[in-house]
């Protein structure tokens, strides 16, 4: 029975590398993972763990971006801080004559509601998170930022930057989060034309500048130039910011809808500032996260099949 | 008998895999994107077509899931995708280690279009189908690569005595 044993412990694990057996379970392992990761919310202790085992190395890539910004603030000189310091106080002074005028609009929208009697729109606050400098799938259009569950970051925030929204966190782990950006080919966004208010959903493309809108019929009214804001009803993102400006319209009368197109507002190719967006009330977004993000994936597929 | 093999230098087997994982994720200008090579791919053939009783389909399983993480992609894709190339490689070390540098990058182009081809089909089957050429574009890359890092790794393999 021992000689067995003997025998046998080292058959699986021993230095004949390439066994049959070892590969079809590594190989079943693997197949397993990735079903059980598809199925989202079941691995995401494994990613949040395995995020922290390889931040490091996303660290590591990122410090020489971080170590020329660094530079940069402490060799700036006195004459250049002074110009950025002139440049910023007239935009702010800019900002500020912009924001009284928001504040009297905010007023009159919130009596008109009242009068409607349509609940006040909430508005939350934000936290800035910089885009750690890595390169993450280039199929995929995703990012790195360096603001986890520690920070309050949660799966399904919604990501701004200065011009309009960014993405989503995908994935929160403990120091670092993943997020897809709004041009991901496996993200839509419910929006609004600023200017009709017809809504509809733009869904992302394989081109980093690109949103698509597919679902607009023929004689939708929609112009070059449009903006478009998030609606706010998929539940995800928070209504009324900056999503993209339309910049093609392609009517084919054989086709039952148009081929829009549009340019995401944010700067999502360049930029490194983002800003991680809390809603107000607070209870609700946590639960909430998981059921939308379970019923989203099979209505986004369901509609995307349609025009094909 | 195995045990009676020097067991050091593990760290450089180690830091191999640590340098691949890094330009795996090093930014790149947009246009160099598509041609980035699969260093990950690379460092595995070598170890084992070279090592295979050191590093085989368990590293390359371990080494796929952190490239998984590090690309933000499904878990267990590239790990997939590694192990498949690891194993092939392994049935074929003793072959593919005598043969010319030519010979060898015409394996290697193989084992990356075997790579790239499991890649793609998972991708496709989650609906990322975009880029059907760009990302045969590594192949080529990673190919002309492979007698360099052959040299490289050799000279650290001697150096350190890693065997």
């Amino acid at each position: 029975m021992f000689s067995l044993r003997q025998q046998r412990a080292p058959q699986l694990f021993s230095s004949n590398p390439a066994g049959a057996v070892r590969t079809l379970l590594l190989i079943v392992v693997c197949i397993a993972l990735m079903f059980y990761d598809h199925q989202r919310g079941h691995l995401e202790k494994v990613h949040a763990a395995l995020s922290t085992l390889v931040y490091p190395v996303q660290a590591l890539v990122n410090a020489p971006y971080a170590l020329v910004n660094w530079a940069e603030d402490k060799l700036a000189t006195h004459n250049s801080l002074l110009a950025e310091n002139t440049r910023l106080r007239q935009q702010a002074l800019v900002d500020a004559v912009q924001l009284q005028q928001l504040a009297a609009l905010q007023q009159e929208n919130t009596r008109l509601r009242e009068l409607m009697q349509a609940g006040s729109r909430l508005t939350g606050h934000v936290v800035a998170a910089d885009l750690l400098a890595v390169d993450l799938d280039p199929f995929r259009h995703m990012a790195v930022i360096d603001k986890g569950t520690h920070d309050g970051a949660f799966a399904g925030q919604t990501l701004l930057d200065a011009h309009g929204i960014v993405g989503q966190i995908l994935r929160a782990g403990p120091v670092s989060s993943e997020a897809a950006l709004i041009t991901d080919p496996g993200q839509a966004i419910q929006v609004e034309i600023n200017r009709t208010g017809l809504r509809t959903l733009a869904v992302g493309s394989a081109d980093v500048d690109v949103l698509s809108l597919p679902y607009l019929p023929n004689n939708a009214d929609v112009r070059q130039g449009d903006l478009l804001v998030s609606s706010g009803l998929d539940g995800r993102y928070p209504p009324g910011y900056p999503v993209g400006v339309i910049t093609a319209v392609t009517r084919d009368p054989a086709e039952p809808f148009a081929n829009v197109s549009a340019r995401p507002a944010a700067d999502l190719d360049h930029g490194h500032d983002v800003l991680l967006y809390f809603p107000v009330e607070t209870p609700p977004p946590l639960p909430k996260p998981a059921p939308s993000a379970a019923k989203k994936k099979p209505v986004k597929k369901h509609i995307k099949k349609q025009p094909r | 008998m195995r045990t009676s093999l020097p067991r050091r230098a593990n760290w450089v087997i180690a830091a191999t895999y640590i340098v691949a994982l890094l330009f795996t994720i090093w930014p790149l200008p947009n246009w160099a994107e598509p041609f980035r090579p699969a260093w990950v791919v690379l460092v595995t053939i070598y170890w084992c077509l070279f090592l295979p009783h050191r590093v085989g389909l368990l590293v390359s399983f371990v080494v796929g899931v952190l490239v998984d993480t590090l690309s933000g992609g499904l878990l267990g894709e590239h790990a997939l995708a590694l192990i498949l190339v690891a194993w092939v490689t392994l049935k074929l070390h003793l072959q593919v280690r005598v043969y010319p540098w030519w010979q060898q990058a015409l394996v290697v182009l193989s084992l990356m279009a075997l790579y790239t081809f499991v890649l793609f089909w998972v991708d496709g089957m989650l609906g990322y189908t975009q880029g059907a050429m760009t990302r045969w574009m590594p192949l080529l890359v990673t190919t002309v690569l492979w007698p360099w890092v052959v040299q490289l790794l050799n000279l650290l393999q001697q150096r350190y005595q890693v065997s």
